[in-house]
């Protein structure tokens, strides 16, 4: 069963639409990315998939509730971080998760245990008596998380749960996020991609309110692959190596880019599909030269983001 | 209904754990012993003065001379001091962004509304238990009617209810306290003296102004009397700016921000 089916949404905020005819589907026990720069549309989504204001256009369901007709069950079967949330800062931590069981209807018997519970899946013991205002940023995450995980819903919605927080912590929160997901569904919504490809399977790309991507980390990497750069190092005489390298079958261009004691280092565009690796190196060194390095020129997630989310604009 | 009393406990929780209920506790006490002591010397004064005229002592009355003046004065104290409660309720929430988090859990937000609803009216209910030693003070000293105090309290709770209405709703309409403060009292101070333009108007338009007016409908309770009238005005008052601050709540869902 699809855990969130999202169709056609769309919102806009007079003149400027937000959201732009989105439709994906989260299943059951799947880990979501939602990637987007900022101001993309993905707070806008997260706040209608928590049912704060309904879509100009579309429908939503979350764990088989449409948000227009079971709101309530909606939001039952959501635990949401938003964004640089703000708690209650005069309450302690204590008070505030016992308010927050309190208010998601959990049985009066069972709310002690429950609170155990997301205490130590979030390692908040320490600051179970402390007040809200004197946590630092890291620890109020993580309470942000454990308000969230009381009630165990099914969903689980981070909303840049990293945002404004130290190397340590967000490592810290990112593998919170990760021992969270398993039984839960979750959608992490973020900006930044090594975070996100940590942690989910699959991602969404959105831009300007509008759908650019849907695929696996591995996948949208494999795409950009296929227009394949390889780097490559030699010692010998510039232009003969030149000469030599264009020769090769499947070889569009060579540049030249670096010049180092080692050797000389080119970047050799290569013909959609093909690998000529071995070819490539064995040209060189058959015509004499040293070959220093030979490697593809890795594609990183954010060179696919910057690459998915700037496209338009050249087209 | 867990969700409204989670609601309604924390808001209590905030009134007594910060000053604010103590502080408003504290003066409201103050002052409405002023009131009770300055009234118990001109009572006892006119007693004075009147003690050789015995048809005039007809006219001396603990209910009427007492209790009555001092309910009309504290009415126009929670003129002041009932805002004051009422600004924080949803203004804070929304400026500090807690509200967010809020509507995101399983409660409706009329739950929200009715939760801090019935805080501010258990302060206000707490502010006037503790005016009763004045009451039981008359009482040792003087043998009173009891049923003046009883329509007096009544009086003055229903319009402290109504008060807090137009208080929260002010509340929801705004991000900052001030002003939402600043609302609800000016358009309390407009309710009161709207009455003041009934001579200059016809008969019928005058009978409407006044029958607006919130001080008018308290007049019958400080006199001793319990009108329906003056009930349902204000139970009306009450609902229709609930309902109001309710619409301010949801604005958002058919609202752009």
């Amino acid at each position: 069963m699809d855990m969130i089916y999202v169709k056609n949404l769309s919102k806009s905020y007079g003149p400027t639409k937000a959201l732009d005819n989105i439709s994906f589907t989260v299943k059951h026990g799947e880990v979501l990315g939602f990637l987007g720069p900022n101001g993309a549309g993905k707070t806008t989504t997260m706040s209608i998939l928590t049912c704060l204001f309904p879509p100009t256009d579309g429908t939503a369901t979350v764990a088989g509730y449409d948000i227009y007709k079971e709101p309530i069950e909606v939001n039952r079967s959501i635990g949401y971080v938003p964004e640089s949330f703000t708690l209650y800062p005069d309450m302690r931590v204590k008070e505030y998760l016992r308010f927050v069981a309190e208010i998601k209807g959990i049985e009066r018997k069972k709310i002690v245990e429950s609170i155990a519970k997301v205490i130590s899946d979030t390692d908040i013991a320490d600051v179970y008596t402390k007040g809200i205002k004197k946590l630092s940023r890291g620890y109020l995450q993580r309470v942000g998380v454990a308000q969230a995980l009381l009630g165990e819903p099914p969903v689980l919605i981070f909303d840049e749960p990293t945002i404004g927080l130290d190397p340590i912590q967000i490592i810290a929160i990112r593998d919170l996020i990760k021992s969270l997901s398993g039984e839960r569904t979750v959608i992490l919504a973020s900006h930044i991609l090594s975070e996100v490809s940590q942690v989910t399977n699959r991602v969404i790309v959105i831009k300007e309110g509008k759908l650019v991507a849907v695929d696996t980390p591995k996948n949208l990497m494999k795409s950009m692959d296929s227009s394949g750069r390889i780097i490559v190092t030699v010692d010998g005489d510039e232009s003969k190596v030149n000469k030599v390298i264009k020769k090769v079958g499947g070889v569009k261009s060579v540049k030249k880019i670096d010049e180092s004691i080692s050797g000389t280092t080119y970047h050799v565009d290569v013909a959609q599909g093909k690998d000529i690796k071995g070819e490539l190196s064995k040209a060189i060194i058959e015509g004499g030269f040293d070959l220093v390095e030979l490697r593809l020129e890795e594609v990183t997630l954010e060179d696919i983001f910057i690459k998915l989310v700037t496209k338009e604009k050249e087209d | 209904m867990l969700g409204f009393l989670a609601i309604y406990k924390k808001e209590m929780r905030t009134y007594f754990t910060s000053p604010v209920a103590y502080a408003i506790l504290t003066i409201f006490l103050i002052i409405s012993g002023f009131f009770f002591a300055n009234n118990i010397f001109s009572y006892s004064n006119m007693s004075l003065n009147y003690g050789n005229f015995p048809q005039a002592q007809s006219y001396l009355n603990i209910g009427q001379s007492i209790v009555r003046p001092l309910f009309q004065n504290l009415a126009v104290i929670m003129l002041f001091f009932i805002p004051i409660l009422t600004m924080r309720l949803i203004a804070e929430e929304k400026h500090s962004g807690t509200l967010k988090l809020l509507l995101s859990y399983p409660i409706t937000d009329k739950a929200v509304l009715l939760g801090k609803f019935f805080a501010v009216v258990t302060i206000l209910i707490i502010m006037y238990l503790l005016t009763f030693p004045y009451v039981v003070m008359l009482f040792v000293f003087s043998s009173p009617e009891i049923g003046p105090f009883i329509t007096n309290y009544l009086g003055i709770i229903l319009m402290g209810t109504a008060f807090i209405s137009l208080g929260i709703f002010a509340s929801a309409i705004t991000e900052r306290q001030v002003v939402a403060a600043v609302i609800s009292f000016g358009a309390l101070i407009m309710f009161w003296v709207i009455s003041w333009m009934e001579t200059k108007l016809d008969t019928f338009s005058g009978k409407v102004l006044e029958d607006i007016s919130i001080f008018n409908h308290l007049e019958n309770f400080t006199k001793g009397i319990i009108n329906t009238h003056d009930i349902v005005y204000y139970i009306l008052f009450t609902c229709f700016f609930l309902f109001l601050a309710l619409v301010a709540l949801e604005s958002r869902t058919w609202r752009s921000k």
